[in-house]
């Protein structure tokens, strides 16, 4: 916000009272006026596209939705552990597909939390500049590659290297789709963690030290509670990212829904779904068609959830201090 | 870990005991510096890991026909140029959309908003958009520009989808770069007698244009990874021809026939080859798989580098 403006309204701008011009101004002048007014204009339309975004989102979402649950009873849809919209015998019970997201971000979850915070932790507190000038790009870097990359990657080398382990694993399985997307995640969850740590002040540090404290308590007694609520918001921004992550599922996962917490069995999250029926030819209208934009929706409300948590964490930290 | 309680006595037992104890604190710090190292070379195994698969069944595939022939049903003569083709075509419709309504919509935020309701709003609306998963915008687009705007399975409806899709990371970006100009620069401009105009495209635009291009870079490796939105917006995936060429027509000087072409983007033609059973696709898939990294990755290499060059060398 350019609110350190002294000036209000520096020469040359339309003050906020549109059409009161003064008196002797010559054509000229009036153009340029008008001209800058049309370019303000102009800038906030292109400033409303991402409102307009979010409200299209919503509308054909809900729109399309409202036609699927005028077939579907809304109890069936939450209550049923069955996900079979296209046989003839059909269950939209959307549970066996939330088990799936479920359980991959769970697992996705457990090495991106620990990871994402060791990591913060020492580049905030621990590691020379040099090897954080070094880090710190890198990790940028793996956040960079494709996530169809990473979903290769759990299928033929993640799944095979468990599979060794442990013989019984099925090709298709939710833990090396959740263990993959878990190190697709450490950078996000990292880079938001440790900018959490670096804003807490210095004093802290020093007084911290004063008292006789090691770097390593400094760092889990003082620093890590004081950035606490950033370090949740950078997990509950992390969840909502697995949640909403397609191709690693898609491709390591399986797309059968299966309702299951058990890792090691293959199951469809509710993304998985979605491009399981977009491979397909649907008919525009019918059901099946419907059914991608109920679950589309789901997923919809549960990432708008967490970024709504997470957001409202990150205000906190931010205002501290 | 929590100091325990140290005699006052400064007998000679007082101070062993402190030296014990400062030391195994000491080995404490030595060992959370281990595990950082250690997480660290973990993230660094994994990229090698993930890069030299890749490597190793790709590279061999990797020829002047791969990139020149057509996806086929023999996986020994398939190839990548509609794919290719494709994603250039489509990265340069997200582009031309994405890039001016980012830029604009950043200038807006930062320079001309007063705050109120609707700024507000807006604010809001970015933040959030950045964390909505990439398939509902393939949602969108399937309902809004396939069927709505009757574009079809088309370039334009992938550049379009994309284009919002990386709206938030160029708004970002524009902002954070436009926030590190001084204050005094823009009231110099004005003491001149600029217009506000004047002072954003003779100042604030230039002077931002690093970190501007950063996140164009950046937002742009997002797209040409991203899968989901288009195989949800339903695009082919066998594709054996190329759009029709916009210089084809000689009615015309430019024909813009190919926005509306049925097409196939690099991701797309990876995942056909990676659900395919056999072996040799699966080999066709990892070469695929590597033209993608090193595309994203020197792109946002290039980014990375943008922004440290330019950070050393300005001086206000």
């Amino acid at each position: 916000m350019s609110s350190i403006l002294p000036l209000k309204h520096p020469p040359g701008t339309l003050a906020a009272t549109p059409g009161a011009l003064p008196q002797g101004w010559s054509a000229a002048r009036l153009r340029r006026r008008l001209a800058e007014r049309a370019i303000e204009t102009l800038l906030m339309l292109a400033a409303l596209v991402s409102v307009f975004t979010t409200a299209a989102i919503v509308a054909i979402l809900v729109w399309e939705s409202v036609v699927f649950f005028r077939t579907v009873p809304l109890l069936d849809f939450l209550t049923d552990t069955q996900w079979t919209p296209l046989f003839d015998d059909a269950h939209f019970g959307i549970i066996a597909l939330l088990s799936g997201t479920l359980t991959t971000t769970i697992v996705a979850l457990l090495v991106a939390v620990p990871l994402g915070t060791i990591l913060a932790i020492y580049l905030s507190e621990f590691a020379p500049f040099r090897v954080r000038e070094v880090a710190k790009p890198f990790l940028e870097l793996l956040g960079g590659i494709p996530t169809i990359v990473y979903g290769y990657f759990a299928l033929l080398f993640v799944t095979p290297v468990l599979q060794k382990i442990y013989p019984e694993l099925p090709g298709f399985n939710m833990l090396s789709a959740g263990l993959v997307m878990g190190i697709m995640i450490i950078p996000y969850v990292s880079s938001l963690s440790e900018d959490a740590m670096r804003a807490v002040p210095m004093h802290m540090r020093e007084a911290s030290y004063a008292m006789g404290a090691t770097r390593l308590q400094t760092a889990v007694f003082v620093v890590t509670p004081a950035a606490l609520s950033g370090l949740a918001s950078s997990y509950i921004l992390g969840i909502s990212r697995a949640v909403g992550e397609t191709m690693v599922v898609a491709i390591a996962a399986g797309m059968q829904p299966n309702f299951s917490f058990n890792p090691t069995e293959p199951a469809a999250t509710i993304t998985a779904y979605i491009v399981q029926v977009a491979l397909g030819d649907l008919p525009h209208g019918s059901i099946g068609y419907q059914t991608i934009f109920a679950a589309g929706l789901t997923l919809l409300l549960i990432t708008l959830v967490f970024n709504i948590i997470g957001h409202f964490l990150r205000k906190r930290f931010r205002e501290a201090y | 870990m929590i100091p325990t309680s140290i005699g006052a006595s400064s007998s000679e037992s007082g101070v062993a005991e402190m030296r014990r104890l400062i030391s195994r604190h000491k080995t404490w710090d030595w060992l959370f510096g281990l595990l950082g190292t250690l997480a660290l070379l973990f993230a660094t195994v994994v990229f090698a890991a993930l890069f030299g698969q890749m490597l190793v069944n790709g590279a061999p595939h990797l020829s002047w026909e791969f990139f020149t022939s057509f996806p086929s049903r023999r996986a020994a003569s398939a190839g990548i140029l509609s794919a290719w083709v494709g994603t250039i075509l489509v990265m340069l419709v997200t582009a031309i959309v994405a890039v001016p309504l980012g830029i604009g919509a950043g200038i807006y935020l930062e320079e001309y908003a007063r705050k109120n309701l609707l700024t507000d709003i807006i604010e809001i609306n970015v933040t959030n958009l950045a964390g909505v998963p990439s398939i509902i915008y393939g949602l969108l687009a399937l309902g809004l520009f396939v069927y709505q705007f009757g574009l079809g399975q088309s370039i334009a409806a992938a550049g379009l989808t994309l284009a919002l899709l990386i709206l938030p990371v160029v708004i970002v970006a524009t902002r954070e770069a436009i926030r590190t100009i001084p204050q005094n620069i823009r009231e110099g401009a004005y003491a001149c007698g600029s217009s506000k105009w004047q002072v954003v495209s003779h100042h604030i635009i230039p002077y931002s244009l690093p970190g501007i291009m950063t996140g164009v870079i950046i937002g742009l490796a997002r797209a040409i990874g991203e899968t989901a939105p288009i195989i949800t917006i339903g695009a082919l995936t066998f594709i054996a021809f190329l759009p029709p060429s916009p210089f084809s027509n000689p009615e015309q000087l430019i024909s813009f026939e190919w926005l509306l072409a049925p097409f196939t983007v690099m991701p797309i033609q990876m995942f056909n080859w990676i659900s395919r059973p056999e072996e040799a696709f699966q080999a066709n898939a990892a070469a695929a798989g590597l033209v993608l990294l090193l595309m994203t990755l020197s792109m946002n290499a290039l980014a990375i580098w943008i922004r440290y060059h330019f950070r050393k060398r300005i001086k206000w």
